[in-house]
């Protein structure tokens, strides 16, 4: 009655031209981010450029020996910005999962209020958000140090995680779980062999704009990291004004990651899976 | 093998609404298929949760072979259930699909995948170890659900609407295919469906709910025949209704007096209830009136009649031979066996909840 498996007709032609257009679209944003970085970089690399001269008129490495050099702390104050965006993307997955899947799965009173109580960070100006959380920070000491300005920094992560996750889980169905574990298996199993596998594209997303929400964060950094945490951002800033060839030149580097998430995501975010349907849900 | 016994079992999901299964009792005999009957919204999938421990019962108590098994985990219980909508994870493959619960018991791997194939071969669905769940037709589907199932060998098999999204043919196949599954295996089942025609069928005994209350318990034909309430007999349909007035083995009613020894009801108003099949054309003699042919259909196997009896209109169903013996407008007798009426309250709320015919 049954045949032995084929590969079912119509699929290998549909995948190739879903594939061209991923890789068209990608490269189209990629476009988009890199041409702004053309003229950063040949900031970094000029020496004197005048107007109305197109390019330079001369070239030099001083601003990537600067960018370098230990005496403005350009590695320190990247290692900085990793760790607390790292730190930040941690907490956010911690604490958005679990309230994503409670949001996503349950229907309670008030879950649309709760929906705009979490949005609000997004649509309140942080700096608003930020001004009111400043002054109890400084009483708890959390002014000043590397673990306030994360804590900070997950008023615009932890909503976006929570609402990425609420996507996903509404598009989930929690009988899998009971299903798995009448074969057999255990609460954790559970979670790893069935819930794991279904969220973690939506997870993947959710943790890679998480870190580039924190790397990118100016105003909230600058407030509670009150001069003492310096972060790329930070940096960037200070050398705007002043020296444009360094600034070009920390913009390469500070722009980077972006491009990397952007690569590393392609897949979650255009591929066959739900993992930014929260986006659409809200 | 394991006998489950029922014992005022009782869901309330949310104090406004009538409890979803409510003060149940069932004695599920150990390796027989018992269906699990009733509309939709009844609370049969939510009994069979209970049963497998993915939902905690609010009053009451599930024994297997005696014991509570209330304390005892969902992966602990042996009792497995199948899923309407199938619920392969869309993840793994079909072999890894079928294996998942040897493996989460910790079995070897090469004896996973010899159980597996065994399996396959036990569903008709040899050679489909490396396909993905979306490459199969729900029919295929339900198959690999259910090897899914019986590899770990459970005491008790849950089936929740295993046939309900299948096309006509497929659900033949899948019938034929369970029935032979369970006889061979022993396995104590409980089936849940919609269909009465499905329920008495496949199972050996059935129990049927109407929001959430258990109505009658019994083997199938004792549905069409001894239907304890007006409200069974109708979701079984097809049946005549006479009301009337009973008393000490006679029905009176508007069209004349039946002896009725079967009555479910003290003396008292009731109901006259008589499947189409059991009206006798043509018979005169005890329990018979006088009736006129208003229309017929000949259906092939059967034969179907339209008869006024004074003001009432019944349905009777005979041979398909007697087709010519009766014209529309005939006068004939007509007559019920009073051993094939069967005398209801006259109407539901009169019956004990749970009543079972003796
Ligand atoms: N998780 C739940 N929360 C609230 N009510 C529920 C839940 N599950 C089922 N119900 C309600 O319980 C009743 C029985 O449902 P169910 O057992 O699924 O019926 P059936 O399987 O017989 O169609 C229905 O009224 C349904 O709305
Ligand atoms: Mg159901």
């Amino acid at each position: 009655m049954t045949t032995a498996p084929a590969p079912l007709p119509g699929i290998a032609p549909r995948t190739i031209g879903r594939t061209t257009l991923r890789w068209a679209g990608i490269m189209g944003l990629l476009a988009f981010l890199v041409a702004p970085m053309v003229p950063l970089f040949i900031w970094s690399i000029s020496f004197r450029w005048f107007y109305p001269d197109i390019l330079p008129s001369e070239y030099s490495a001083r601003a990537w020996e600067q960018v370098i050099s230990p005496t403005n702390n350009v590695i320190g104050a990247t290692g900085q910005t990793t760790l607390i965006a790292l730190l930040c993307t941690v907490l956010s997955v911690l604490l958005g999962v679990p309230a994503g899947r409670a949001l996503g799965l349950h229907n309670f009173k008030g879950k649309r209020i709760v929906e705009v109580l979490i949005l609000a960070p997004i649509i309140v100006p942080g700096l608003a958000v930020v001004l009111g959380i400043d002054t109890m920070f400084i009483r708890y000491g959390l002014s000043g140090n590397i673990l306030g300005v994360t804590l900070v920094h997950l008023v615009p992560t932890l909503p976006y995680m929570t609402l990425v996750m609420s996507g996903v889980y509404a598009n989930y169905d929690v009988d899998y779980e009971l299903q798995a574990r009448s074969l057999g298996a255990g609460r954790w199993a559970t979670q790893r062999y069935v819930t794991l596998p279904a969220v973690f594209p939506g997870v993947v997303v959710g943790a890679l704009f998480t870190f580039l929400i924190s790397w990118s964060q100016y105003v909230l950094t600058l407030l509670i990291g009150d001069g003492q945490v310096e972060t790329l951002p930070i940096l960037l800033f200070n050398f705007a004004r002043s020296e444009p060839a360094i600034a070009g030149a920390l913009s390469v580097v500070f722009i980077l990651p972006g491009i990397l998430v952007l690569l590393l995501s392609s897949k979650y975010l255009s591929g066959d899976s739900a993992a930014v349907g929260g986006i659409g849900n809200i | 093998m394991t006998q489950v016994t029922l014992s005022g079992l009782t869901k309330i999901f949310d104090q406004k609404s009538p409890p979803a299964v409510d003060n149940l009792d069932l004695e599920i005999e150990s390796g027989k298929l018992t269906a699990l009957l009733g509309p939709s919204g009844c609370g049969k999938t939510t009994t069979m949760k209970m049963i497998a421990g993915l939902l905690r019962p609010t009053a009451g108590d599930i024994l297997f072979d005696g014991d509570s098994i209330l304390s005892i985990k969902p992966e602990e219980r042996g009792a497995v259930m199948v899923f309407q909508n199938y619920l392969l994870f869309p993840y793994m493959n079909i072999a890894d699909n079928i294996g998942f619960g040897l493996k989460m018991r910790k079995v070897n791997k090469k004896e996973i995948r010899s159980r597996v194939e065994d399996m396959l071969d036990l569903v008709q669905l040899p050679g489909f170890e490396d396909r993905k769940p979306n490459q199969l037709s729900g029919g295929q589907q339900q198959r690999i659900a259910l090897a899914r199932a019986l590899i770990v060998q459970p005491n008790v098999l849950l089936l929740d609407e295993p046939l309900s999204n299948l096309d006509a043919h497929l659900r033949d196949e899948m019938r034929v295919l369970i029935r032979r599954i369970q006889t061979e295996m022993g396995i104590t089942t409980v089936f849940v469906t919609h269909d009465q025609e499905e329920a008495v069928v496949l199972a050996d005994k059935v129990a049927l709910l109407f929001d959430g209350r258990l109505q009658q318990f019994d083997a199938p034909d004792s549905f069409y025949d001894t239907p304890n309430t007006v409200d069974i007999a109708t979701f079984f349909g097809g049946t005549n209704f006479i009301p009337g007035r009973y008393e000490s083995g006679e029905m009176t009613t508007a069209i004349g007096k039946f002896r009725a020894p079967h009555s479910l009801v003290p003396e008292g108003d009731a109901v006259l209830s008589i499947r189409p099949e059991a009206v006798d054309l043509g018979e005169g003699g005890e329990n018979s009136v006088s009736g006129t042919v208003l229309s017929h259909v000949y259906a092939g196997r059967y034969a179907r009649f339209q008869i006024r009896i004074g003001n009432i209109e019944i349905e009777a169903v005979t041979e398909p031979g007697q087709v010519k013996l009766f014209a529309d407008g005939d006068n004939i007798p007509v007559r019920f066996d009073p051993d094939k009426i069967w005398v209801l309250g006259p109407n539901a709320a009169e019956q004990p909840a749970g009543a079972t015919t003796a």
